[in-house]
């Protein structure tokens, strides 16, 4: 899978975690923090996002979502919740 | 065995229990809350186990990962590495987890475990873990982990006999501290870490077949895109409503015991003795009185906030709240610091060490004390009380409580607006850094723990009446009565004091915003708290009125001032940096006089700018 960058776009099934809806339920592919809307350095938010639980094989549900925007939303992550906002999330590809 | 007492330090992911244990194993009260971040400083106690050896225990906050991204992690990271000054490195490091969700704490433990300190993993909150049916092979984990377990419940009384008693025997045990391995892990470090802490989890733990549907269904309430909303705006609004109504017997019985003691000491002493008979009756009944009357109402307000802390409340409201916040230049953890700072500014200051970012953490500390703490609920009530009537609007809405509500909304606005400026001009290139934040499940407030904590709020407020007031209204009632007014003096004999002296030279400069000398005198000793004006009117209009002006120091604002000073008073106290506690503080964190000095200068700017808008307004609009 990482040996082809173009695996993600191949799988039409793999999107970003910022752009899923509310009642979303998938499985954590990967992270890629380089093309998000956050402040953070690519590096940086993806340690976040690793120390926060979200790593790889992660079932991922959104249970709730803000009221400007969408934003932010609550993503169970395995049995906890995380409240984050779209952009960071954009970093987690989910399937 | 030993005679030097031994270290151990409480580590772990943030909201595991860590501080009640500390409590339970201390006997102290340290501050417990359902939320992420609660702990941002060192706390040491101690205690004896039951086999007699004195143990120094350290709680520290909590933490992800030793990185230390933020200042209170930072703490945590230093004492586990022994960098701390004046720290020597913990004996036995107690990893704290909770139960239910061990995730990211086992995580948390195999990077622990490279710091090669002697270890117990200690899995709390294991009562809530048994009532969901999640069952845990301590054994196989133990095995897996390397390293000794023991459950606790840190809230019930003998929940940590087990702790103290493996911990007695690890004690007995002699333990070689391995050589640290640690480094700043990676985040291929971090992903290895987390799968093999999840494969543990997986033969170790059965998770229940029904997960904690109970927070999802509050959760749906309370999150809901429209309907979440309505509930932060009707507990707030339920809030000052309370304030105001459920506070209004006590308070009034408090005041009719004080004016009753007045009328006491007055019919007691002698009557030659009239200067002792107006320093108890003016100075200390009038005075300290009239801030001692406002107990009930800080009652009442940090029994909400207490509540809703420990139900797991404030998580939601910052989610609630994120997108405004963050639209004003916030920072996504900005909001339970700010949220805390209605009680208080300066535990919010303190609280502002969980962000990380330093620029985001300034801006935060900088608003601070804009929002309305608790101290500013005497100014405002007898403001309002005096001015505003007890009507009813809409049919079910106290008017005195919507003005109350109007002036937090105020304090809040103008917080959000500050930052929004402050971002504009100085930092116009930084976006603020991510909200990322553990929702905690709800759990039933413990009646015992909000009780000791509204019981310590209420001893700090008597405290500090008992102190700082005391020791302000002592020197006002001094200003205020001397020099005596000559013989056949004309007026009252206040107006020969220093007080009117300072007064009259201050009321030039306050004249534009409606202030007269009697205020004038308030304003300088409410430099040292906000409640401190309360008591100075109370003193200054007693002195000056004789003894009916004593008992009712609202009744007689409502003759002396027209509703424009009211409204400018009001005002005034929004924005006014009246606290010199918070400045001190503000000093401290910020790590220089520089801060300090623009937020005392920018608030005071404000209110004055503020308070002469309104004041002209109002007179232009007639109210008088
Ligand atoms: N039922 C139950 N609740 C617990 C137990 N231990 C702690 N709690 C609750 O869990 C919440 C968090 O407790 P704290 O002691 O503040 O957690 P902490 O680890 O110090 O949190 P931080 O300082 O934020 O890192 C509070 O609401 C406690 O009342 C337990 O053993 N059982
Ligand atoms: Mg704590």
């Amino acid at each position: 899978m990482t040996g082809d960058p173009n695996s993600s776009q191949d799988n039409p099934r793999d999107i970003r975690l910022g752009h899923a809806d509310r009642g979303f339920v998938g499985k954590i592919i990967r992270l890629d923090a380089l093309v998000t809307g956050s402040s953070l350095s690519a590096q940086e938010l993806e340690q976040r996002l690793v120390e926060m639980g979200f790593v790889e094989g992660a079932r991922v549900e959104i249970l709730h979502e803000g009221t400007i925007r969408r934003d932010p939303i609550a993503v169970r992550v395995d049995n906890i919740t995380i409240a984050l906002r779209r952009s960071e999330a954009m970093a987690v590809i989910v399937e | 065995m030993t005679t030097a007492s031994l270290r151990l330090a409480l580590v772990g992911a943030p909201n595991t229990g860590k501080t009640s244990l500390f409590n339970r194993l201390t006997g102290s009260s340290q501050k417990v809350a359902n939320y992420p971040g609660v702990t941002v400083e060192r706390k040491s106690g101690g205690f004896v186990t039951p086999e007699g050896r004195s143990v120094t225990v350290l709680d520290l906050p909590g933490t992800y990962s030793l990185r230390g991204r933020s200042p209170d992690e930072e703490i945590t990271r230093d004492i586990v590495l022994g960098r701390f000054d004046g720290e020597a490195v913990p004996d036995l490091v107690l990893c704290v987890a909770d139960a239910t969700n061990l995730r990211l704490t086992l995580r948390l433990v195999l990077e622990l475990k490279r710091v090669g300190r002697p270890m117990m993993l200690v899995l709390n909150m294991i009562d809530i873990a048994k009532r969901r049916g999640v069952t845990i092979d301590l054994d196989r984990m133990s095995q897996e982990l390397g390293l000794p377990i023991v459950t606790s419940v840190a809230v019930r009384k003998g929940g940590v006999d087990e702790l103290l008693k493996r911990t007695d025997e690890f004690l007995a045990r002699s333990h070689e501290a391995a050589a640290s391995e640690w480094t700043t892990p990676t985040i291929a470090d971090l992903k290895a870490a987390q799968r093999e802490a999840d494969r543990i989890i997986a033969v170790a733990v059965t998770l229940p077949t029904k997960p904690d549907t109970l927070t999802n269904r509050i959760d749906s309430v309370v999150l809901h895109p429209v309907l979440g909303l309505v509930v932060l705006a009707v507990i707030l609004f339920v809030m000052f409503q309370a304030v105001f109504t459920w506070a209004q017997p006590a308070m009034e019985l408090l005041s009719d015991g004080f004016s009753a003691l007045g009328q006491l000491i007055h019919d007691v002493l002698p009557e030659s003795w009239t200067l002792l008979q107006s320093f108890l009756q003016n100075g200390l009944i009038s005075g300290v009185g009239s801030v001692i009357v406002f107990l009930p109402q800080i009652i009442i307000i940090f029994l909400f906030i207490l509540l809703l802390e420990d139900f797991g409340y404030m998580a939601r409201a910052a989610f609630l709240m994120d997108r405004i916040m963050g639209g004003a230049g916030l920072h996504g953890r900005a909001f339970i610091p700010l949220l805390s700072s209605f009680a208080c500014a300066i535990p919010g200051i303190m609280a502002t060490r969980v962000i990380d970012n330093p620029r985001d953490r300034l801006t935060t500390i900088l608003i601070a004390p804009l929002m309305t703490c608790s101290a500013r609920i005497p100014v405002y009530t007898l403001i309002i009380s005096a001015f505003v009537p007890a009507t009813t609007v809409w049919g079910f809405v106290n008017l005195q409580g919507l003005v109350m509500f109007g002036l937090y909304a105020a304090g809040i606005t103008s917080a959000l607006t500050v930052s929004a400026i402050a971002k504009f001009f100085l930092w116009r290139d930084h976006a603020p850094a991510p909200f990322m934040l553990e929702l905690p499940d709800y759990k039933v407030p413990r009646l015992k723990s909000i009780a000791i904590g509204v019981f310590n709020r209420a001893k700090m407020f008597l405290y500090r009446a008992g102190t700082t007031i005391l020791s302000m209204m002592v020197l006002i009632w001094f200003l205020a009565s001397f020099p005596q007014a000559p013989a056949g003096a004309e007026g009252p004999a206040i107006n020969y004091s220093f007080a009117a002296m300072i007064g009259h030279a201050l009321e030039p400069l306050l004249r534009p915003i409606g202030f007269n000398w009697q205020i004038a005198v308030a304003l300088i000793p409410g430099m040292a708290a906000r409640e401190v004006a309360v008591a100075a009117l109370g003193t200054v209009y007693s002195i000056e009125g004789g003894k009916e002006a004593a008992d009712a120091i609202g009744q007689v604002l409502a003759q002396k001032w027209t509703l424009a000073t009211a409204l400018s008073m009001l005002v005034w106290y929004i924005f006014a940096p009246q606290c010199a506690s918070t400045l001190a503080v503000i000093r401290r964190e910020t790590g220089g006089a520089k801060w300090m000095v623009v937020t005392f200068l920018y608030m005071l700017v404000l209110a004055y700018a503020a308070s002469f808008l309104t004041f002209n307004l109002a007179q232009a609009l007639g109210l008088h």
